[in-house]
C-alpha cells in the first residue's frame, strides 16, 4: 500500500459509521415554552448536568452521550411529532415531556417503537394505559395524594378544604386521586374549583375559596399558575393554610410568589432541601451552572439520564428493548448507581417508589419537616 | 352582595388594563385607520425590558424602570411610526395592519429568546394586603390599578378635549388635509399620538406584570381582551375604550365566578358578536362614512 492509499484508507475508517457509534444518542423532548417552559427548562437543565457528568467520565460502556433537545411548545401536536422525529433519528431512549397531557399524547409512539420513555409526568391515568415502555421519574398521584390527605386530616386537622385544580391532565388525575381520599377521612369538599392552564388572572377563584370558608385549600396546579394563584390568593386575604404537592412548594413558585408562598405546606416527591446528600449536592451544581435553585424537575431530569445508564450498564450492551426490560421491576440504590441519588423501586407498570417528604415554605424557603417512607419497601 | 362587589373590583381592576390598552387600538385607528395587532405585545414589552434591565445590566429598580419605559417608548413609539407605520401606510391599511401582526410576533419570540420562555416576578409597587369595608374585603393592588388607569385616562381625556396641542391632535387625527391647511404640524401630531399610546401600554405592563407576571406570552390575552374592549366601547372614541374596558373586565371577572373558568373567554366573544350585529359602531363610537 503506497502513501496515498494508506491516507485515504484512513480518512475513510475516520468517517466510517463505526466511527460514528461511538456516542450514544439521547433525544430530549420536552416543554422549553408555552405553559410548561419553568418544568420543562429544570428538567433540561437537570439532564444537562447528569451527561456531563457522564461523558466527563468517559460516558456509557465507554460511549459519549450525544443529547438533542427539542421543544415541544407544551403542545400535544408538537410533542407527538418531536417523539417520532427522536425515534427516526435513531434515539436510544425518549426522555420528556413532563407535562402529563403531551405524555398521554405521544407515549404510544415510543411504545410502538418498543423505545423505552423516561418522563417527568404524574397523572395517575399514565400507567394505568398498560405501556410497558413508559417509566416515570417522579411518585405518580396515586401514591402522592393519599399522604396528602393523612397531612391534611392529622397535621393540618381539615374538616373542610376547597379544591384549586387546573383542567388539565395532571390537574384532573390529582383532582381525581385526590377526592376519594378525602372523602375516606370523612373531609369534606366546600369549593370545587375549575382553573385552566395558562391563566393569567386568578381574582375570581381566589375570591371563590374566600368565600367557601374551609378549614384549608388544596392546590394542585401548575407552577407559573401556582404562583398566580398563591398572589392573587394573598390579595384577596385568604389566611387559610394553602397545602399542595410537590409543585406548589417548587423552588420557582417560591421565586415567582415571593412572600405569597410563605406558610405554604405540603407534600413533595423530590427536594434539594431534604435531607438527603446527593439532593443537596445536586442542588449546589445546578445553581453553580444555571445561577437559579433548580425545582424537582431537575432531579428527575437528572434522574432520567442515570436510570438510562444504570440499566445499559446492566445488561452491558445498548439495546433499545433491553433497556426497557431491565428498567422494568428494577430496584436501583445510590449504591449502585450514585446518579440515582436516592434508593428508587421502580414497579411493572412504571411507577415508582421511593421515600417522599413534607415540607413547609419559611421566609421564602422550603423547609422539610418530615420523611415519609416508600410506599411498599 | 359582598361576594358580588368583590367580583366587581377585581374585574374593574383587569378592565381598566384592558382600557389603557384599548386605547391604543383607537389612538392609532384614529391617526392611521388601521389596527395595531401588537397592541397586547406592546403591554407585554415593557416589563421584560424592565427585568432584562436589572437582570442583565444590574440597574436597580426604580433606574430600570425609568430607563425601560424611555426606551419602550422610543422604539415602539417613535421607532414603530418611522419604521413600520410611515412607509407601511403608503400602500394601504391592510399591509400595514399585516405588519403589525408581524410585529407582534417578532416582539413576542424576542422576548421568549433574548430574555425567557419562563415567567418572572415583577415587583409591586404596593403591598399585597386587603382593605375591609363594610364587610367587604378589597384588594389594596386592584384600587391602585383602578384609581392609576383612570387618572392616566382621565388625564388624556384633559389633554386631548382641554389643551391647544390635544385639540390639534384632534383635528389632525380627524382631517389631516384641512388641519395642515390650518398651520397644524400634523406629522407631529401623528407622532404624539404613537408616543402616547406607547406610553399608556408601558403603564398598563407595570400595573398588570406583578399580576400575571411578566411573560413573552401575556400580550395574547391582553391585545385579544383590549381589542374585544375597543369594539365594545367604540373604535373611535378614548372614553368608549375606556367603558369597553371596564365592561369587558368585569364581564370576564363575573363569567368566572358565575359561569364558568373554561368559559370565560368565550362570554366577551358573545358579548362582541352582539355589538356588532346591535350596534357595529360600539356603544359610545360614532358612526363613520368613508368613501370608496
Amino acid at each position: 500500500m503506497d502513501r496515498r492509499m494508506f491516507v485515504a484508507a484512513a480518512a475513510v475508517l475516520c468517517l466510517s459509521p463505526a466511527m460514528a457509534q461511538e456516542k450514544v444518542k439521547l433525544v430530549n423532548v420536552v416543554e422549553l415554552s408555552g405553559a410548561g417552559a419553568t418544568a420543562g427548562t429544570n428538567w433540561k437543565n437537570g439532564i444537562d448536568i447528569a451527561v456531563a457528568e457522564i461523558n466527563a467520565k468517559g460516558g456509557i460502556l465507554g460511549r459519549q452521550i450525544e443529547i438533542v433537545h427539542y421543544d415541544t411548545q407544551t403542545n400535544p401536536g408538537n410533542t407527538r411529532a418531536a417523539v417520532q422525529r427522536a425515534i427516526d433519528e435513531g434515539t436510544y431512549a425518549v426522555l420528556g415531556p413532563v407535562f402529563s397531557g403531551p405524555i398521554g399524547a405521544s407515549m404510544q409512539i415510543s411504545q410502538r417503537a418498543e423505545i423505552a420513555q423516561i418522563v417527568g409526568g404524574e397523572a395517575a391515568g399514565l400507567t394505568k394505559q398498560g405501556n410497558p415502555y413508559l417509566f416515570r421519574t417522579s411518585l405518580s398521584q396515586s401514591a402522592a395524594m393519599p399522604k396528602i390527605a393523612a397531612y391534611l386530616q392529622n397535621d393540618v386537622k381539615a374538616k373542610t378544604v376547597a379544591v384549586v385544580w387546573v383542567n388539565n391532565d395532571f390537574g384532573k388525575g390529582g383532582r381525581d386521586a385526590i377526592l376519594p381520599e378525602l372523602e375516606k377521612r370523612g373531609i369534606k369538599v366546600v369549593a370545587d374549583v375549575s382553573t385552566e392552564q395558562g391563566q393569567a388572572d386568578f381574582a375570581s377563584d381566589a375570591i371563590k375559596v374566600k368565600n367557601a370558608n374551609a378549614d384549608a385549600v388544596f392546590v394542585y396546579l401548575n407552577e407559573e399558575e401556582s404562583a398566580r394563584f398563591l398572589r392573587a390568593a394573598k390579595q384577596q386575604g385568604v389566611d387559610k393554610p394553602m397545602v399542595g404537592e410537590t409543585t406548589l412548594l417548587g423552588a420557582k413558585v417560591i421565586e415567582l410568589a415571593g412572600e405569597a408562598a410563605n406558610g405554604v405546606k405540603g407534600h413533595v416527591g423530590l427536594s434539594i432541601d431534604a435531607p438527603v446528600p446527593a439532593f443537596q449536592e445536586f442542588g449546589k451544581k445546578f445553581q453553580q451552572r444555571f445561577n437559579y435553585a433548580s425545582d424537582h424537575n431537575g432531579l428527575k431530569g437528572y434522574m432520567a439520564v442515570y436510570m438510562v445508564k444504570w440499566a445499559t450498564e446492566k445488561q452491558k450492551k445498548f439495546d433499545k428493548k433491553g433497556l426497557a426490560d431491565t428498567l422494568r421491576g428494577a430496584r436501583i440504590t445510590p449504591k449502585d448507581e450514585p446518579g440515582i441519588m436516592i434508593e428508587t423501586k421502580i414497579e411493572q407498570n412504571g411507577d415508582l417508589d421511593r421515600e417522599s417528604f413534607l415540607a413547609e415554605v419559611v421566609a421564602g424557603k422550603q423547609v422539610i419537616k418530615q420523611t415519609l417512607p416508600m410506599i411498599n419497601p | 352582595m359582598a361576594e358580588f362587589i368583590a367580583y366587581l373590583i377585581a374585574g374593574l381592576a383587569t378592565g381598566a388594563i384592558y382600557a389603557l390598552a384599548a386605547i391604543g387600538f383607537t389612538l392609532v385607528w384614529q391617526t392611521s385607520q388601521t389596527i395595531n395587532f401588537a397592541q397586547g405585545e406592546f403591554v407585554m414589552l415593557p416589563a421584560i425590558l424592565i427585568l432584562a434591565l436589572v437582570k442583565l445590566a444590574g440597574a436597580p429598580f426604580w433606574l430600570a424602570a425609568v430607563l425601560g419605559v424611555a426606551l419602550f417608548i422610543a422604539l415602539f413609539g417613535w421607532g414603530f411610526k418611522i419604521t413600520i407605520v410611515d412607509p407601511m401606510i403608503r400602500h394601504g391599511v391592510l399591509p400595514l395592519a399585516i405588519a403589525t401582526m408581524a410585529l407582534a410576533i417578532i416582539m413576542k419570540e424576542g422576548a421568549k429568546d433574548g430574555f425567557s420562555a419562563e415567567a418572572q416576578s415583577f415587583p409591586s409597587l404596593l403591598p399585597a394586603q386587603t382593605l375591609s369595608f363594610m364587610g367587604i374585603s378589597i384588594s389594596l393592588q386592584h384600587i391602585a390599578i383602578i384609581v392609576v388607569a383612570c387618572v392616566a385616562i382621565g388625564g388624556l381625556q384633559w389633554f386631548v378635549t382641554r389643551t391647544r396641542t390635544g385639540r390639534q391632535m384632534q383635528a389632525a387625527a380627524q382631517n389631516p388635509g384641512v388641519a395642515l391647511i390650518l398651520g397644524i404640524p400634523v406629522a407631529r401630531m401623528v407622532m404624539l399620538t404613537f408616543l402616547i399610546n406607547a406610553g399608556l401600554a408601558a403603564l398598563a405592563s407595570v400595573l398588570i406584570s406583578p399580576i400575571y407576571l411578566a411573560k413573552f406570552s401575556n400580550g395574547e390575552v391582553i391585545g385579544l381582551f383590549a381589542f374585544i374592549a375597543a369594539i365594545v366601547g367604540g373604535f373611535n372614541q378614548v372614553r368608549g375604550a375606556l367603558a369597553g374596558g371596564l365592561i369587558v373586565g368585569v364581564i370576564d371577572s363575573l363569567a368566572a365566578a358565575y359561569v364558568s373558568t373554561s368559559y370565560r373567554l368565550a362570554v366577551p366573544l358573545v358579548l362582541l358578536v352582539i355589538i356588532i350585529l346591535v350596534k357595529p359602531e360600539g356603544l359610545f363610537g360614532r358612526k363613520e362614512e368613508r368613501r370608496v
